[in-house]
Parts: structure tokens; sequence; C-alpha cells
């Protein structure tokens, strides 16, 4: 009993210790690309750098400037900046989600089915990666317009765009995952008398699991990219992508718009990719049992 | 032998090929599809031959975005990870933001970028093809030139050489079949990247710019017939790459997934 | 001059592990020694040490009369691992001429020792091949063929055989005592079969765990050179059992059964 209790509070003490590391690291890597940003800013204002280009307050607005920027109303009408960001933000994460759940079923379906013929696999996986080589954007105003004939709406249509470019490395990781298995594991699960679904089931989709996690971290911000470019061939304004396209245009007056909206969109894109990493952790740590 | 058994590896690539287009303008055809929902095969065929120098000329703008955009984000990725894995304790540090970072959509910056550098030049639509491809070589690279055996350096030692010929005999051959994964990868993605950057606004020799006006001005066979180039591209430029790492990993078996 | 000269070595590994305590052994030029003792007793990590590939906690070792640093920087010794460590990405023949590289050979004395080296080891026609289209006991013929290349003075092999089938292993060892006789070498041989480490050494090291320590020297006075016969002659039965003796007396291998999960299915 004593021991127990003189290794309790250790036990706990590595895990906070560890998080209070993190956070401090965090931190300084903030600070440090602040002070890199602001630095830059400084020395290029002062000596009127050209190059790589020219360095002045629109090229570079300051990092406060674009915080301050997401408490202030673009124009007096308008609700604050971070309200209307926030909400986008909602938006193209909803269509981001929709696709990253249609990319990856359809991408783990697909690669299944590759992963059990040689033949379709030469046949078809080819396609499967020119596929990637189409530049999506361009085949987008289409997308919406054929999938606007069979009564889908608009933000929908982006969902497909964005389950476009989430479903390839799904489909090339679980080809990968699904042949991972030991042969030696599989001849034994044959040996009894295991069928090809038990053998899919039990052996290879959770060797398949740590594969398929890192093939979706990747599609977790393709899908934000997929939403955030397939929005503006769409016309639809709710969104990022409709954000970011309006402030360009006034880039020249007020640049921090732009920059704030593109440090909403970087946290959208961050945010869905923690998730994926926190639900590998939950599962993959789980995955030996279900092998047992 | 070599012969047959390349037509056994492409002949059902080009079945599917053939079927694919030959099912593609019997649907057209067949249910009279309006041209601004798909055009036909033969319609965009068309459209391919009587534009062909105007449309090569536009790819060959786009690509060499692309290819300068792949070189320096490549390159610098190499070079970071190298700095990275030598120095250890900063690697481990630094590479949780680095993954983190590569979660960031890029392409939104693309509108940025314009307004950096002239938007009519190639630099402003490199500079986000440069940094696309940065993020998977640099992760890569660091995991490849961290995977060495123990024993593979425990050798080295007993043969008393030092760091850098280590790194020139271990480190750098472990390493190479994970970077041209990457650079499997960072090829498709310089291509996609410079194309999307042209849409934010870029010169109309550019193919990114063509296929958004083209679309807008309703000729669809020809925006069509430019998707097709920029894809042709990007397969070349994939396959380039592949062909590459045929040659430079000729030690390792020969892998079945073409894929990424 | 002793080949191998180990003065009082311990080494603790960092996470507190005792991995070894005071060792203390004397290798003469030309002996064949076999290191045998249970898993996990040390004997890898005495062998690194005397490579100078980690570095004891305390005590020390020289090698032909030098400090094992200096004796690893002149190439003293060539060292076999219990894994082949080919290179991937060498063929079977660069794999090889890897140490003449390194040490300036030129291309055509190189080639030609290659291919001695592919004879020697049953290799030959194997040079242009990659690592992975070999088995197992190929590569580590290829590894062996490697050690031997350029000839070192000591040759540090650690359970080289180990993974070989019975035939192949039986082979070898007559090969390596071929090898050995042949050259001016001394071979520190860790194994953990009883019957190899006999009919090899001019001398057995038996070590006890737990921490790592010399439990019993046994010269083995059988004569030169072993042959098939020599597996079949009475005193290679009495030093069989000796060895065996002095394993068990180290404990290790006399596990009690309680320990070895029997006792609960008879409860
Ligand atoms: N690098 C290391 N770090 C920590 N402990 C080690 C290391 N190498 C070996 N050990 C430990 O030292 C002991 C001896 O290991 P080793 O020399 O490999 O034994 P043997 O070769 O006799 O089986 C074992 O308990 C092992 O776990
Ligand atoms: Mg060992």
């Amino acid at each position: 009993m004593a021991s127990v209790a003189v290794e309790r509070p250790l036990a706990e003490d590595a895990p906070v210790k560890r998080a209070r590391r993190r956070g401090l690291l965090l931190l300084a890597v903030l600070v440090l690309l602040w002070g890199f940003w602001e630095g830059f800013r400084a020395l290029g204002i002062h000596y009127g750098w050209q190059r790589p280009f020219t360095v002045d307050a629109t090229s570079m607005p300051h990092i406060h400037d674009m915080i301050w920027a997401l408490f202030q109303r673009p124009n007096p009408e308008a609700p604050l900046l971070i309200v209307t960001l926030l909400k986008a933000a909602a938006f193209t994460g909803r269509e981001a989600a929709l696709g990253f759940a249609m990319g990856a079923t359809g991408g783990f379906a697909i690669g299944a089915l590759l992963a059990h013929s040689r033949m379709l696999q030469r046949g078809l996986l080819p396609y499967v990666v020119a596929s990637q080589t189409i530049p999506i954007l361009a085949i987008a105003p289409m997308v919406v317009i054929w999938l606007a004939s069979v009564q889908v709406t608009p933000w929908v249509s982006v969902a497909v765009i964005a389950a476009y470019l989430t479903f390839f490395p799904v489909v090339i990781a679980t080809i990968r995952g699904l042949q991972a298995a030991d042969h030696r594991a599989v001849e034994l699960m044959r040996s009894y008398a295991a069928n090809r679904w038990t053998v899919l089931w039990k052996l290879r989709f959770p060797m398949a699991l740590p594969f398929l996690f890192s093939a979706l971290r990747i599609s977790a911000t393709a899908s934000i990219v997929g939403a955030i470019i397939g929005e503006q061939p769409s016309s639809i304004a709710g969104g990022l992508g409709g954000a970011i396209l309006n402030f360009a245009q006034y880039y020249s007056f007020q640049p921090q718009n732009l920059w704030a909206t593109n440090i909403i969109a970087a946290a959208l894109g961050i945010a869905f990719f923690l998730v994926v990493v926190a639900a590998e952790k939950l599962v993959v740590r789980r995955a030996p049992e279900h092998v047992a | 032998m070599m012969l047959a058994r390349r037509a056994r590896d492409w002949l059902p690539a080009l079945g599917v090929f053939v079927a694919g287009i030959g099912l593609w303008q019997g649907f057209v055809k067949g249910l009279h599809v309006q041209r601004f929902l798909l055009p036909a095969p033969s319609a965009i065929w068309t459209a391919f031959s009587s534009n062909q120098n105007q449309l090569w000329h536009e790819g060959w703008f786009t690509f060499q975005e692309a290819l300068g955009g792949f070189a320096i984000g490549c390159t610098a990725g190499i070079l970071f990870a190298i700095i990275v894995a030598r120095w250890d304790l900063l690697g481990s540090a630094l590479m949780p933001y680095a993954i983190a970072a590569n979660a960031i959509p890029i392409i939104a910056f693309a509108p940025i970028t314009n307004a950096w550098f002239d938007p009519l030049t190639k630099t402003s639509k490199m500079v986000i093809a440069a940094v696309l491809c940065f993020f998977p070589v640099f992760v890569n690279v660091v995991r490849g030139l961290r995977s060495v055996k123990p024993e593979q350096i425990e050798l080295m030692r007993s043969y008393a050489v030092g760091e850098l010929t280590v790194f020139r005999l271990v480190r750098v051959p472990t390493a190479l079949p994970f970077l041209f994964t990457a650079l499997r990868v960072a090829s498709v993605l310089a291509m996609i990247g410079s194309i999307v950057a042209e849409y934010y606004g870029g010169s109309l020799d550019a193919l990114g710019a063509n296929i958004e006006q083209d679309a807008s001005l309703f000729q669809f066979e020809k925006a069509w017939a430019e998707i097709i180039i920029a894809s042709l591209l990007g397969i070349g430029f994939y396959l380039a790459v592949v062909a590459l790492e045929r040659l430079a990993t000729r030690w390792q078996p020969r892998e079945e997934i073409v894929g990424a | 001059m002793s080949a191998v000269s180990i003065k009082n070595v311990s080494k603790e590994f960092k996470g507190g592990t005792k991995a070894l305590e005071d060792i203390d052994l004397e290798i003469e030029q030309r002996e064949f020694v076999s290191l045998i003792g249970p898993s996990g007793c040390g004997k890898s990590t005495l062998l690194r040490i005397v490579g100078d590939l980690i570095e004891p906690t305390s005590g020390g070792v020289t090698v032909n009369g030098k400090p094992a640093r200096q004796a690893r920087h002149d190439h003293d010794y060539g060292i076999v691992f219990q894994d082949p460590v080919l290179y991937d990405w060498r063929t079977v023949a660069r794999n090889i001429a890897l140490p003449l590289e390194l040490a300036g050979w030129d291309r055509n004395r190189r080639s030609q020792r290659v291919d001695e080296m592919l004879d020697l080891v049953e290799l030959r026609g194997f040079g242009e091949h990659h690592p992975w289209q070999l088995s197992g006991g190929m590569q580590q013929r290829v590894s062996i063929a490697r050690a031997l290349s350029f000839d070192p003075a000591l040759l540090l092999m650690d359970e080289p055989f180990g993974a070989l089938d019975e035939m192949t292993r039986e082979r070898l060892n007559a090969e390596l005592l071929r090898i050995w006789q042949a050259s001016e070498s001394t071979i520190v041989f860790v194994t953990h079969s009883i019957a190899e480490a006999v009919f090899l050494s001019t001398r057995v090291v038996v070590m006890s765990s737990r921490p790592g320590r010399v439990s019993k020297l046994i010269p083995i006075d059988l004569s030169q050179p072993r042959s098939a016969a020599t597996r079949e002659d009475p005193r290679f039965f009495e030093l069989a059992t000796e060895v065996r003796e002095a394993l068990h007396m180290g404990g290790g291998y006399d596990m009690p059964l309680a320990a070895t999960g029997l006792s609960e299915g008879a409860t």
C-alpha cells in the first residue's frame, strides 16, 4: 500500500509536466513566428526591400492589426468580423465534414474492392491517380450544375467536390493497409477455418487502421481545401471561400481582413486535423483488443 | 518477357480507357446531354486539335510555374529536413508543429501571393506551389533520415567512419524511398496548386485563367480540352517522378501500387 | 601481447539495467573463444564493448595491446551481428566490398577479393543480387564474408548462426574453423548452443546473468583440426556436460516450475 501511495503522485505528475512543456513550446513557436514576421517587416520597410516582394504595410500588416480586425466591423452595417467569419467557418466546416465522410467511405469502398483483385487494380488504379491531376476547380462549376439538375442544394455540391479531393489518399491507404497483413497471420486465420470476411474484419481491417488514419489526416486537410475552392465557382458566398474572394478584392485598402480570414481558415484546417488525430488515438489504442 | 509484362500491366488500363471513352460518347450522344453539362469526347477532340498550339502554350506556361514551385519547395523541404534530423531534439520538438501547419489550407493564401507578387508573373503561383510541396517533403524526409536501423549505424561505427560518410552511405539511401513518396505527391500538388492559384487571378497565358474564361464564355469544349491538357501534364510530371524513383531506388523490389 | 584484454568491465544502462559486472577476461592471440550464457546475460553487450561500439561504465578493454578505440580506428576487427545487417541498396558484392571501399582499396583488388569471398561462403553467382532476393541464411553468409573480407586480426561474432538450419550451421561451423586455421585471426564467438561452443572453441566462457558475470572458464582440449569425428569423441560429450553443468550452476536455465507457467494448469 505504501508504495502505491508514493508512486501515485509521480504517475500523475508526468503528463502534467509534459503538457506544460508542450504549452510552453507552443508559446515559444508562436512568439518566434511573430518576431520573425515583425522583424522582417521592420527591416524590409526600413531598407525599402523590393525583393522577393515589396515590403510595406499592405503586403505585411501587423499581426496585432489582423487580430484587432477580427473585432471590428468591416463596414458600419456589418456585424463584427469574427462573427461573420465564424459563421462562414461553420458553413465551410459543414461542407467539408460531409465531403470528408463521403470521400472516406467511398475511398474505403473503392480501396477494398481494388485490394481484392490485381486485375481491377491494373485497370482502375491509374485512373484513380489520374483523377487527382484534374484541376478540381475547373470542373467544379459543372459539378454544381449537374447536381443542381437533380435537385441537390449547392452546399452539398461543394461537399461532393471536397469528397473528390478526399477519397484518393484513402483509396491508396486502404489498398496498402489491407495487403499489409502478414501472410503468416492470414494463414493462421485460415487454419482456424476462418472465411474471407472473417479474415477481412478480424485481421486485415485492424492491420489497415494505422494506414487509414494517416490517410484520413491528409484527407481532413484536403476536405477543407476542397470546400474552400469549391465555393468559388459555385457562387456560394456564405462560406470561407466566399469571404476570401470578397476580402481579396479589398486587399489594397484593408489587407488585415483577408489575413484575418486566412487565420480562421488555417484554424479550421488544423481543427479538422486534430479531430482526426484524436479519433486515431481513441481507436488505434483499442485496436489490439479487436485483433485478439 | 519484359514486353509481355508491360502488356499485362497496361492492357487492363487501356481497356478501361477505350471502354470509358466509348461509354462517354454514347452517353452524351444517346441521351442528348447538353454541351454545357458534358461535351462529347469527339467535340472535345475537335476543340483540342483546332486550338493545339494555344493549348500547349498555356500548358507549358503553367507547367513552368509548377516545375519552379516544385523545385523551390522540394529543395527547401529537403534542406530543412536535414537540419532538423541532424539536431534531434530540435526536430522532435518542431515536428508536431510542422505537421499541424500542413493542415492549413494553403491555397487560401493564393490571393495574398497575388498581392505580394505581380499576379501576372509566374512567381506568384510558384510560391503557392512551393509551399504546397514543402510540407510533405519536409515531413517525409525527416522520417526517412530517422528510420535508419541502429545496427546499420553501429556497423559503420565499427569501420570508424565519420558522420558525413554515414550520412552519405546510410542515411541518404534509407531516406530516398521516403523522399520519392513525397515527391510523387508534390508533383501532383504543384500542378494543381498552380492552376488553382491562377483562378484567383493571373496571366491569360496560363491554363487556369483560360479554363475559367472559356467556361464563362460558354466555350465548354475548349475548357475541357484545357482540363485534359492539365491532367496530361500532371500525369506526365507524376510519371517522370516515378521513373526517376525507379532509377534512383533500383535496389527495391518492384511495387505493384502506382499510387502515393 | 593478448588479443583482447578485458579488465574490471562493468556496464549499467541508462534505465538502470546492470548488464555486466566486473568482467575480467584475457584472450590470447589465435584463440577461438566462445561466450555462452542465458539470454540477457550481457554477451552482446560485452562484444559491443570490445568493439568500442558502446562504452563500459567502468573498467577498460585493450585489443592487440591498444585501447579499444584505437583498435577500432585501425580496423583491427570485423564484426558479425545476430541479424545480417546488410545495406538493402547495395548488391551482395558491394556489401562485401564496403569495408574495402572505406579502407581505400582500388576497384580491381576489391572485385578480386569479393570473388574470393563469394566462393568462400558459396555464394558465387549471387554477387549482383540484392539482399531481399536472398534467404536469411544466405544473407548471414554475406555478412560473414564482409567481416572476413579485409582479413581483420580479430573477429567478433554475435550468434552468427543462430537463425540457420542445423545442416547449414554445421557446414558453416566447419568452414569457419577452416578459415580460422588458415588465417592468423582470433575469434570471439557468442552462441547459445553448447554443442557449437564445444565443437568450435579452444576455450568456452560460461556466463551467468543478473548481473552478467563470468562464472566459469572451460578449456577445450579436443584435438585440432576438428572434424565430423570430433562430435562423436567421448571427450566431446564430457566437455559438453561440463559446460551444461556450469550453465545450470549459474542459474538462468533451471527455472523453477512456477515461472514456466506450467504449474498453473496443474492446480
Ligand atoms: N541499449 C540498451 N539499453 C538498455 N538496456 C540494454 C541495452 N542493450 C541491452 N540491454 C540490457 O542488457 C542486458 C544484456 O543484454 P544483451 O547483452 O543483449 O544480452 P545477451 O546478448 O546475452 O542476450 C539485458 O537485460 C538487456 O535488456
Ligand atoms: Mg545477444
